[in-house]
């Protein structure tokens, strides 16, 4: 019996950057185990369709396969999800496979997710340590804070947040969830604290903060848990006390 | 950073929602529950909101501007938004669809309503009791009125919580949710109390 048994694929496709998407069907033999990157590269091994025609193999991004490098992002039955986290036996047949259409799409599944490390460029997601001399040891971090930040930290840029968002779209520049959690993660740091205001005053600016609705989507999206909504609540809070600071405040830096 | 005011707007929006334009709609439809008590209350009322020092002042500053503000960067705000509820059906997402759904219908009902009161006094009409029970007299009508009223108090009871969020008042998961079920309880009191009023001049 378990020999005959197969999965059954409706995979989104598309040959180009700018040309139109098609569906395309695959059944592919079931073995116990397998999750969508192992059953994408069944496809690869002998790419024919469910109407028994050899076609190209589909194109996909995948890294580590164990959820932390966020590049097989796709949206998996409606779902922007990991491939590599996503079990056939758990999932509803036919599985519907397409892109995260919020990105530019390079080609079948692969996306282009370079406008969240743009962001993070932006805000400066990281500790400036370095210098024309030794800097010496930074303060130190409470260890229960380490804790906390260690989930903040999680973040892979895997973009299913905003795949879900409703105000990440073709219409506004918002940079999405992701990257502003990031502004909480390294204005928390003591050493990365130095440039908290910065990152403030860059998220208060083109594309930033303001633009998040509280549609919480991306919260309940996140495969790794991230609090992303209570960061923006955060920085909501912070960015009010940076305003008034701004306006009423000292000329002290 | 010069020359994009995209956050202070935002925030003015989220501002002038709550004050002075979610003042104005308590006091707006607290003063039209005196129709309950009957014509004669509810004309005293009126005149006494009517003679109110200052008032082309109080209108124009309290009232008009902030309301035209918040309309239009609204309606930027709405359209800018991809609702996506059918394959995110979270209770959040639903709110955050409705918040912009309502605000549309309340900007279509409070143009009908100030041209059907305000701007007809400015022409020499009297506000009174009588003008009110004349146009919910049209069943049609009273029916625009109620689903406008709900809709525009909806708006505000939501826009109140996101307003909470948006000035970073209220951050943790649990306070958030706390204050989701008192934005809830405020939008069915002061529901009650505009269909109450409106139900009056019926």
């Amino acid at each position: 019996m378990s020999e005959n048994k197969t999965v059954r694929f409706i995979i989104t496709r598309q040959d180009r950057p700018d040309s139109a998407p098609y569906e395309e069907e695959f059944v592919i033999p079931y073995r116990p185990n397998m999750n969508v990157i192992s059953a994408l590269m069944e496809i690869r091994r002998n790419p024919v369709n469910a109407k028994g025609e050899k076609t190209t193999p589909v194109v996909w991004e995948m890294n580590c396969l164990e959820e932390v490098c966020g590049a097989c992002s796709m949206v998996i039955n409606g779902k922007p999800r990991q491939a590599c986290a996503a079990l056939i036996d758990q999932l509803e047949q036919p599985i519907r496979l397409e892109p995260m259409r919020t990105f530019p799409v390079i080609r079948d599944l692969a996306i282009d997710r370079s406008r969240m490390f743009d962001a993070l460029k932006r805000v400066k997601a990281w500790i400036p340590i370095d210098g024309t001399y030794d800097l010496g040891p930074g303060p130190r971090m409470p260890e229960r804070k380490r804790q906390w930040a260690y989930e903040l930290s999680k973040c892979m840029t895997c973009g299913v947040c905003l795949e879900a968002c409703p105000n990440v779209n073709s219409k506004s520049n918002f940079i999405g969830p992701a990257p502003l959690s990031q502004v909480r993660l390294f204005n928390a740091h003591p050493t990365g604290a130095m440039h908290k205001a910065e990152r403030l005053r860059t998220i208060m600016g083109d594309g930033g903060l303001a633009n998040c609705g509280n549609s919480q989507n991306c919260v309940q999206s996140c495969p790794k848990g991230i609090p992303l909504t209570t960061s923006i609540a955060a920085l909501n809070r912070d960015t009010t006390i940076q305003m008034f600071r701004d306006f009423f405040g000292s000329d002290e830096v | 950073m010069a020359g994009n005011r995209e956050f202070y707007y935002r925030r003015l929006h989220s501002l002038l929602g709550v004050i002075p334009v979610g003042i104005f709609l308590v006091q707006h439809l607290i003063v039209n529950h005196f129709a309950t008590r009957g014509p004669e209350a509810f004309n005293r009322a009126a005149a006494f909101m009517e003679n109110l020092p200052f008032r082309i002042f109080l209108e124009i500053f309290v009232i008009l501007l902030p309301l035209v503000f918040h309309a239009v960067y609204g309606i930027y705000i709405a359209f800018t938004a991809k609702f996506n509820t059918r394959q995110y059906g979270y209770f959040r997402n639903w709110m955050f669809m409705l918040q912009r759904i309502t605000g549309i219908i309340t900007l279509i009902f409070v143009v009908w309503h100030v041209y059907e009161t305000r701007v007809q006094a400015a022409f020499g009409a009297e506000v009174n009791y009588d003008m009110m029970a004349n146009i919910v007299d049209n069943p049609i009508m009273l029916w625009f009125y109620i689903v406008g009223i709900l809709s525009t108090v909806f708006h505000f009871a939501n826009g109140l919580w996101s307003f909470f969020v948006s000035w970073g008042l209220i951050v943790s998961p649990r306070s958030q949710q706390v204050f989701t079920y008192i934005t809830m309880i405020i939008f069915f009191a002061i529901s009650i109390i505009g269909i109450r009023a409106i139900l009056a001049f019926a």
